[in-house]
């Protein structure tokens, strides 16, 4: 996959950039530092920990969606083994409170306490010398529940007859989120098209390579209960475990070592790391809890179930004029600690529309409580869902047009001169030429090429389509973002630690955490980019709450714009320091030297870091004794000019051929345009969009967590629950559009999360657009053999009837 | 998802391992650990001892004969493939061994505990069946051999009593223009077929048959298939009382794999 072909690109590089980085700064598709370790299997995992005097946690969980908890039987010799939510006294519930007017608060306990609101919620912990053991001991406890009606479908469980799944609430709602911008019913009745669809995605799994796991321990020298735990934002789950604790937030550190993919899933405040906290400070014993597959599969890892209904009114040719959506999200029993349960609606208002010109636009979301887990906000959160959403529509529009949905797509995205561009929902793009990214992607896939095919035919019977969606990506988002969407953790400026040790290597600190970003060696590149210095020679520091700075970690695309920001801020004020004593070093005034290369170079000579280091450290003796007393080491922060995040986007093109018999879709070939603006590392942003792809795929072809009536999980093993592997994986090919952004430190974009947002709105319209001449279009994620055959069999079945 | 407590034996012969699952009848015998590890894991399978048949000498046996190969039960689905088992076919055990799965599942899955595990959407009791082959068992009451077609009884049931093993499976050799036609729908690579139909054409020795594989209950065994490899609408009937034609869209699948195995006799005739 990394011979994939890619066409022409444009770097546009900082002045600061000089030769002698030799390649490696910002920009150099250079090695991962961490796979010298991790290809090697010696990375250090949960998995692989193990502390003296350890316990293994492992848990009871609901058998049922919805019931009452009658009693608890706990034999006599399991007292100090097994534990429910009576014995967590002054534990707090899990509390995730949002700003925004009309939320309602769901209070998670660790442990289910009177009611469960799920299946696979945890309800009795039981520790034991290994899991084995404790999964044994399981077996012996009993629970009387009184079964309650299950609310398994969002839609309805807004009915006004459903259950309750938080009996003190009036409905089953956490939100309705609402915007109406210049909707015009009357006018938009003489729209010349209307096309109105459901468009449903599936509840999914988010299925990182690692599960979630624990360890806590109470590290008596520091007097700290230290949390080791495979997360994503160590800093978050620091505070928020404090307050489910009592405990300041100085007596918690977190720890998180090796993290093998997060996706969101790691994002989060587990009830099990509480309870895990809670056992090792009680026990004074060393406690852990790694999540199995089946327990991530039916307990917890939740995402996307989204719904809507939209109407879209269009010119004959192709000019959207208004979109109107009625949008249900099912956000499962609890409101997650620290995303909320109303993330995801927030985003399906303000993202709907997408890349597009949009005249008018009315949109109304009600995140719904179900019997299902918490949904969590999962590689491209709800712009998957809502571009899958607008993609379809566009593709209907143009079908109804009678149009080419490539044209209708030109017709519509923002143009470059539009830039800076302020969409219907306020949302500020950056900079870049959308349509140029369709352009591109529609002569890499061959577009006419494709319809030639097309119109022969394949001999085998099966049927080729073509598809396209284009989308944008909003990352970094910062403090007025996420203060409006209201979510208790707003991000604001990002720090970064930087230390020149006694050798004149560096160490950069950084409170957000690399699991499969490449961090190690990206904001290496970064500290290279302005000190010069080897990558080789720069430790990055991340996931320790002791040893780094405040943040609110790796998310929201936002790692390599906030703390590659930082990193560079901090390298700068660092370079000003290592100028002074340099300076000194080489009796030149200090405007007279600068840094090159790892070295502090003056007009007549240079001093490395190493002396510089090695003077200020070891041989103070040889300095003034007025000099400055800023050591090397400090901590700068950062935030971008603007702060409303950047906007990378692509345009994805799929070619698909599907078997209307059997349902079987084969992917023939699949094209990104992507612009991330200014790329860190260009091969590791390709290794970003080729696993975020890998994801979208499942999203659109495979992966669905199904609940029966009774909430029931019906996909409990990898049997069941279908994720793509690499026999489904096409070749993609990747070229890159590189617009830098105006408002960052590079002009780099986040794009994280991108690969996984298009793909099912591609390869949707690509499925749709083979079976065309059948009269079939599907409208549901994901486009499952059996939901293809269905409605090819419906289609033919009615024609011969 | 840890398996419950048990016992594990590794018997050094055939004898030794009817003896040991006679003396404990809660025992169970295991071979590559494919589908019965997931079974222990989840605890749906509890045996108190597991009686490792993998490595006896016995069931490692390969015997070629002049009208066919008797393969000891623990031959894996790698030794298929890669072809260091003899093979009676043109080709064909070499090329179903190679769709099995994924290759770690193939290093340890063997062919006698594909057969007795008798999942009706697994590769080798459907092509087997369909081959012809004839399982030879070994018990308390001494040996026996079934043909494949009457020790598979159904969905995840055989004709396996107790204390009995499956010791090998004998495939009949093939004319060297035999023909032979598979073709399975799956999700995805190396999952389990939602449809899957194996055909033999072997026309010198006046052998046609045809095996619907992935069904409810037990295979669909056409051993005289001339007809329907002409007319497969013939087996319309048959898939319908197999409830294999519910609803549209079911049967046109089933009927879709069938017309594309039939195809697959001419495609895919020569050696891999
Ligand atoms: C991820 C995955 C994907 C798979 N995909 C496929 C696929 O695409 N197609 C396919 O056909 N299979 C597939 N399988 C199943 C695989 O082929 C197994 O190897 C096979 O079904 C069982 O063989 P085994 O040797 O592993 O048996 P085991 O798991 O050891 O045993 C299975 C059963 O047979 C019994 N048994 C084993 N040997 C004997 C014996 N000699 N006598 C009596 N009883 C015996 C055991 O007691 C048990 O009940 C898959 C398995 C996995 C894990």
């Amino acid at each position: 996959m990394g011979t994939a072909a890619r066409g022409s690109s444009v770097v546009i590089m900082q002045e600061t950039s000089h030769e002698s980085r030799k390649g490696r700064g910002v920009g150099a598709s250079i090695r991962r530092k961490e796979d010298a370790r991790l290809l090697a299997g010696r990375g250090r995992f949960i998995g692989d920990m193990r502390f003296p005097g350890q316990l293994e946690a492992a848990f009871l969980r609901s058998p049922f969606a919805h019931a009452r908890i009658r009693a608890i039987h706990i034999p006599a010799h399991l007292k100090g083994r097994a534990f429910t939510h009576a014995d967590m006294v002054g534990v707090k519930d899990i509390l995730a409170r949002t700003g925004l007017p009309g939320f309602r608060v769901s209070a998670q306990p660790p442990l289910a306490s009177g009611k469960v609101r799920f299946a696979g919620e945890p309800v009795v912990m039981v520790l034991a010398d290994t899991r084995a053991e404790a999964e044994d001991l399981i077996e012996e406890i009993g629970v009387d529940y009184e079964e309650l009606p299950a609310n398994h479908d969002m839609l309805r469980a807004v009915e006004p007859d459903a259950a309750l799944v938080h009996d003190e609430w009036p409905d089953n709602v956490f939100l309705v989120s609402q915007t109406d911008r210049h909707f015009d019913a009357g006018t938009l009745a003489g729209a010349p098209i209307k096309v109105t669809r459901k468009v449903r995605t599936s509840r999914q799994c988010m299925s990182p390579l690692e599960g979630k796991g624990c360890i806590a321990v109470y590290e008596r020298h520091v007097e700290q209960l230290a949390l080791w735990t495979s997360t994503q934002m160590p800093h978050i789950v620091r505070s928020g475990l404090a307050e489910c604790l009592g405990l300041d937030t100085r007596q918690i550190r977190v720890v998180a070592p090796d993290v093998g993919g997060g996706f969101g899933w790691k994002g989060l405040l587990q009830p099990e790391e509480v309870c895990c906290a809670w056992a090792a400070l009680r026990l004074d014993r060393p406690v852990k809890w790694l999540e199995d597959r089946r327990e991530h599969l039916i307990a917890a890892a939740n995402c996307r179930e989204h719904h809507y209904v939209m109407t879209a009114y269009a010119d004959t040719d192709g000019t959207l004029l208004g979109l109107d959506a009625v949008a249900h999200v099912d956000a499962g029993a609890y409101s997650v600690y620290p995303f909320s349960a109303c993330l995801e609606g927030a985003q399906v208002v303000s993202n709907l529309p997408g890349p597009y010109n949009l005249p008018a636009y009315r949109c109304r979301t009600t995140s719904v409580c179900s019997n299902k887990p918490p949904i969590v906000p999962y590689r491209g959160v709800a712009r998957t869902g809502v571009c899958t959403a607008m993609e379809l529509m566009i593709d209907a529009v143009a079908r109804e047009a009678g149009l080419d949905p490539c044209d209708v797509r030109m017709r519509n995205l923002v143009r470059p001169e539009q830039m800076p561009f302020t969409s219907i929902t306020g949302k500020d793009f950056d900079m870049g030429d959308y349509p140029e990214s369709l352009r591109r992607a529609r002569e890499m896939i061959g577009h006419e090429a494709v319809r030639a095919r097309q119109q022969a035919g394949e001999a085998d019977g099966r049927l080729v389509g073509l598809g396209y969606a284009t989308y944008c990506e909003q990352g970094a988002h910062g403090t007025s973002v996420y203060h409006g969407w209201g979510i208790p953790m707003v991000p604001g400026i990002e720090s970064c630690g930087a230390r020149l040790t006694p050798d004149g290597t560096l160490e950069v600190r950084i409170g957000a955490q690399s699991h499969g970003q490449s961090m190690e060696t990206t904001m290496a590149q970064v500290a290279c980019e302005v000190l010069g210095i080897d990558p080789a020679q720069v430790n990055v520091v991340h996931g320790d709450t002791a040893m780094t700075p405040y943040s609110t970690g790796t998310w929201g695309s936002r790692s390599a714009v906030m703390s590659g920001g930082a990193v560079a801020s901090a390298c700068e004020r660092l370079g000003e320091r290592i100028k002074r004593i340099g300076a000194h070093l080489l009796q030149a005034p200090e405007e007279a030297v600068a840094i090159r290369d790892a070295e502090v170079v003056g007009p007549a000579g240079s001093v490395s870091f190493a002396e510089v280091a090695k003077t200020w450290y070891l041989a103070p003796q040889n300095l003034p004794a007025d000099i400055h007393p800023d050591g090397l080491d400090l901590v700068a922060g950062y935030r971008p000019t603007v702060d409303t995040g950047t906007f990378s986007y692509a345009s994805h093109a799929a070619v698909v051929a599907v078997e209307p018999e059997t349902g079987e879709v084969e992917i023939l070939d699949y094209v990104i345009v992507e612009d991330g603006g200014v790329l860190l590392n260009p091969m590791v942003v390709d290794g970003q969009i080729y696993g975020g792809t890998a994801q979208g795929i499942g999203t659109a072809l495979y992966e669905e967590m199904t609940y029966d009536e009774h909430g029931q999980p019906l996909a409990s093993t990898l049997a069941d629950y279908l994720l793509p592997g690499a026999g489904e994986m096409p070749a993609v090919r990747i070229d890159h559009i590189q617009t830098p952004s105006p408002n960052t430190r590079f002009g780099q974009k986040g794009i994280g999360e991108g690969g996984a947002i298009a793909p099912p709105a591609a390869l949707g319209n690509a499925i749709n657009d083979a079976l065309k001449g059948l009269g079939v279009e599907l409208s549901m994620s994901p486009m499952t053999p059996r939901r293809v055959r269905a409605a090819v069999a419906a289609a033919r079945e009615g024609a011969v009837s | 998802m840890k398996a419950a407590r048990f016992d594990y034996r590794r018997p050094a012969t055939v004898a030794e391992a009817v003896a040991a699952l006679v003396e404990d009848g809660a025992a169970k015998p295991v071979a590559g650990g494919q589908s019965l590890g997931p079974m222990l894991n989840l605890r749906l399978a509890r045996p108190s001892t597991l009686v490792d048949v993998a490595k006896i000498p016995g069931l490692r046996r390969v015997e070629e004969r002049a009208d066919g190969v008797l393969y000891g039960a623990a031959i894996t689905h790698a030794e298929f493939e890669d072809g260091v088992v003899p093979d009676p076919t043109p080709g064909f055990l070499a090329r179903i061994a190679h769709g099995i799965a994924y290759r770690a599942v193939r290093n340890r899955g063997t062919v006698g505990g594909s057969l007795v595990h008798a999942d009706p959407a697994a590769d080798w009791p459907t092509t087997l069946t369909a081959l012809g082959a004839r399982v030879a068992l070994a018990g308390p009451s001494g040996t026996r051999e079934l043909a494949l077609e009457d020790f598979l009884l159904g969905a995840f049931s055989t004709a396996l009593e107790d204390g009995e093993i499956v010791t090998g499976v004998f495939v009949p050799r093939c004319s060297a223009g035999a023909r032979f036609g598979y073709r399975k729908s799956c999700r995805k690579v190396g999952e389990f077929a939602e449809a899957m139909c194996a055909v033999l054409a072997d026309d010198v020795r006046g052998v046609h048959r045809l095996v619907i594989g992935a069904t409810e209950g037990r295979h669909i065994v056409v051993t005289e298939a001339k007809g329907v490899l002409a007319d497969p609408r013939l087996l319309d009937e048959r898939l319908a009382s197999a409830g294999l034609a519910a609803d549209p869209s079911t049967l046109r699948l089933h009927r879709k794999v069938i017309s594309q195995a039939i195809e697959a006799l001419n495609s895919e005739s020569l050696p891999a």
